[in-house]
């Protein structure tokens, strides 16, 4: 029996603002002119908005502060905040909603400025770390994904060369995205020799540090066939957690994913095999590898040779990041919302040189924390109803 | 339910203090658990007690933060897998700014000054 949740709302709407930097505004504001965007993308005024998700660092009340900024009056309020993959977490939330009939236009938006605010990742969860880990001086989050990575090594055999495969094929897309804050060439060298940070990890397998905004409108579906844009249906979303800290993960080399993953493909009535390109929370270069495992792309431990051999770069088999990810493209603190905006621009053809032609269904995934939460979104074309 | 009428995280710490590792199990599934906690997360029973662990782990995973010289250098920070089954994490002293292989077996002790659970290889002076 098919899912009632498969299908019922769509993307018909979205936007980014102030990618990489935007010296001189607030987050607010760079949020407050994604949303504006994201509506007339959709072709909705505003007073059509009933629905509104957000999670922000710089607004704990984010949903309330938004609200008077842009001057709506939601009916449904979702500031649920599980680090950087909310936003996957904030569609499965609408798509709920809608069925309810507690909504049926939303809004979801994000914002940061941490770049030009102060030059460093801004992250809303570091001051409540607990001493058990704080006490040992881990960089958070780097050294909680570093401790994966090599358990991971360990494990399996992955190498630093096929971690910076991920880098290097995250900015090969970014050089086909103008949006994309690095674009400059990068080699597997540059990334292996590249200054330490938390081993193994250099500063090339760590994400950028940049400014950017963003929104997607979300309509119950039949609403959004009468707009403007093709809809993007979300055909299945998944949510998991267990352990907030590193130290509390049953595995460190299997991640929720799989559990958020499952329910996903489970909403969805869809497999592995029917997904064509992948938008990932690549917060650093093991996240690609675990996630290529986690949502049964490749067998476990497979995830390093994969990328090695040049899948997940333009031209390959599976096109994975194609606005060049967190890594090369923008990474203000939380990028779950980026994987969604990308997806739904590669659905409907807005893509430009990086646009990927035959494309049905994309997966898009976020991970918050220290691989804390998982969420997966799968997005399709009225071709996948 | 038998409700704690201290804090485990300060009974924790206070055993440190005073030269001993102290970690929980469970008077109800035998889980041994960690961080302190007031209630299992295995059974979820209020029925933890104190117990004094071996003290011997392996090392589960390792990174080398690469601090500045002048500030002290790099450090490692590892994930330590006790023999009674929790998972923490700590430090492995002796090894300076070199990785801790993963898989070594370590002992547990208490870091003078700071009163920290730290490691040492085991057999190592």
């Amino acid at each position: 029996m098919t899912h009632p949740l498969r299908g019922n709302s769509a993307i018909c709407g979205v936007a980014t603002f102030g990618l990489g930097e935007a010296p001189g505004f607030d987050a607010m504001e760079t949020q407050t002119i994604a949303a504006a965007m994201a509506l007339e993308d959709a072709g909705l005024d505003k007073s059509q908005v009933d629905g509104l998700f957000g999670a922000m660092q710089s607004e704990f009340l984010n949903t309330l502060a938004f609200s008077e900024y842009f001057g709506i009056t939601p009916t449904f309020s979702s500031n649920n905040r599980i680090g950087g993959s909310s936003f996957l977490a904030h569609v499965q939330e609408a798509m709920a909603a809608i069925e309810a009939g507690l909504c049926s236009v939303a809004l979801v938006t994000y914002g940061s400025v941490q770049r030009s605010l102060m030059g460093k990742l801004q992250t809303a969860v570091s001051a409540a770390w607990t001493r058990h880990e704080t006490d040992y001086g881990p960089r958070f989050p780097v050294s909680s994904y570093a401790l994966m990575a090599k358990r991971h090594m360990h494990e399996f055999g992955t190498t630093r060369e096929q971690l910076a495969h991920v880098a290097v094929s995250a900015r090969q897309w970014a050089q086909k995205n103008p949006e994309a804050f690095a674009r400059d060439p990068l080699t597997v060298e540059d990334v292996v020799n590249a200054r330490m940070v938390s081993s193994p990890f250099g500063t090339l397998d760590c994400c950028l540090v940049t400014d950017g905004s963003g929104a997607l409108v979300i309509a119950r579906a039949d609403i959004a066939e009468t707009l403007k844009r093709p809809p993007v249906y979300i055909l299945g979303a998944g949510v998991a957690h267990h352990a907030k800290h590193v130290m509390g993960m049953e595995s460190l080399t299997t991640t929720t994913a799989v559990e958020s993953s499952a329910r996903a493909y489970g909403m969805a009535g869809m497999g592995v095999d029917d997904i064509q390109m992948l938008q990932v929370y690549d917060a650093f270069t093991i996240n690609t590898i675990l996630l290529l495992e986690d949502l049964g792309i490749v067998p476990k431990g497979d995830g390093g040779p994969f990328v090695a051999e040049g899948h997940i770069a333009p031209g390959g088999k599976l096109p994975v990041n194609t606005n060049g990810g967190g890594l090369s493209c923008c990474h203000p603190g939380m990028y779950g919302l980026f994987t969604l905006i990308e997806g739904a621009r590669q659905l409907r053809g807005d893509c430009g040189d990086r646009q990927v032609e035959g494309l049905d269904t994309v997966l898009c995934h976020g991970v918050g924390g220290a691989f804390s939460s998982n969420a997966t979104c799968i997005l399709g074309t009225d071709a996948t109803l | 339910m038998k409700i704690v009428t201290e804090s485990p995280e300060a009974t924790y710490r206070a055993a440190l203090e005073s030269g001993r590792l102290r970690i929980q199990l469970c008077g109800a599934c035998a889980s041994h658990v960690f961080p302190p906690r007031v209630t299992c997360p295995n059974c979820g029973k209020a029925e933890l007690d104190w117990t004094e662990p071996k003290g011997t782990g392996t090392v589960h995973s390792c990174t080398v933060v690469n601090r500045k010289p002048d500030r002290g250098g790099p450090y490692n920070v590892v994930l330590v897998d006790l023999t009674e089954g929790v998972r923490l994490m700590s430090h492995v002293t002796g090894f300076g700014a070199d990785d801790v292989p993963i898989d070594l077996p370590v002992r547990a002790e208490i870091e003078p000054d700071t009163n920290r659970l730290i490691f040492r290889a085991e057999g190592a002076a």
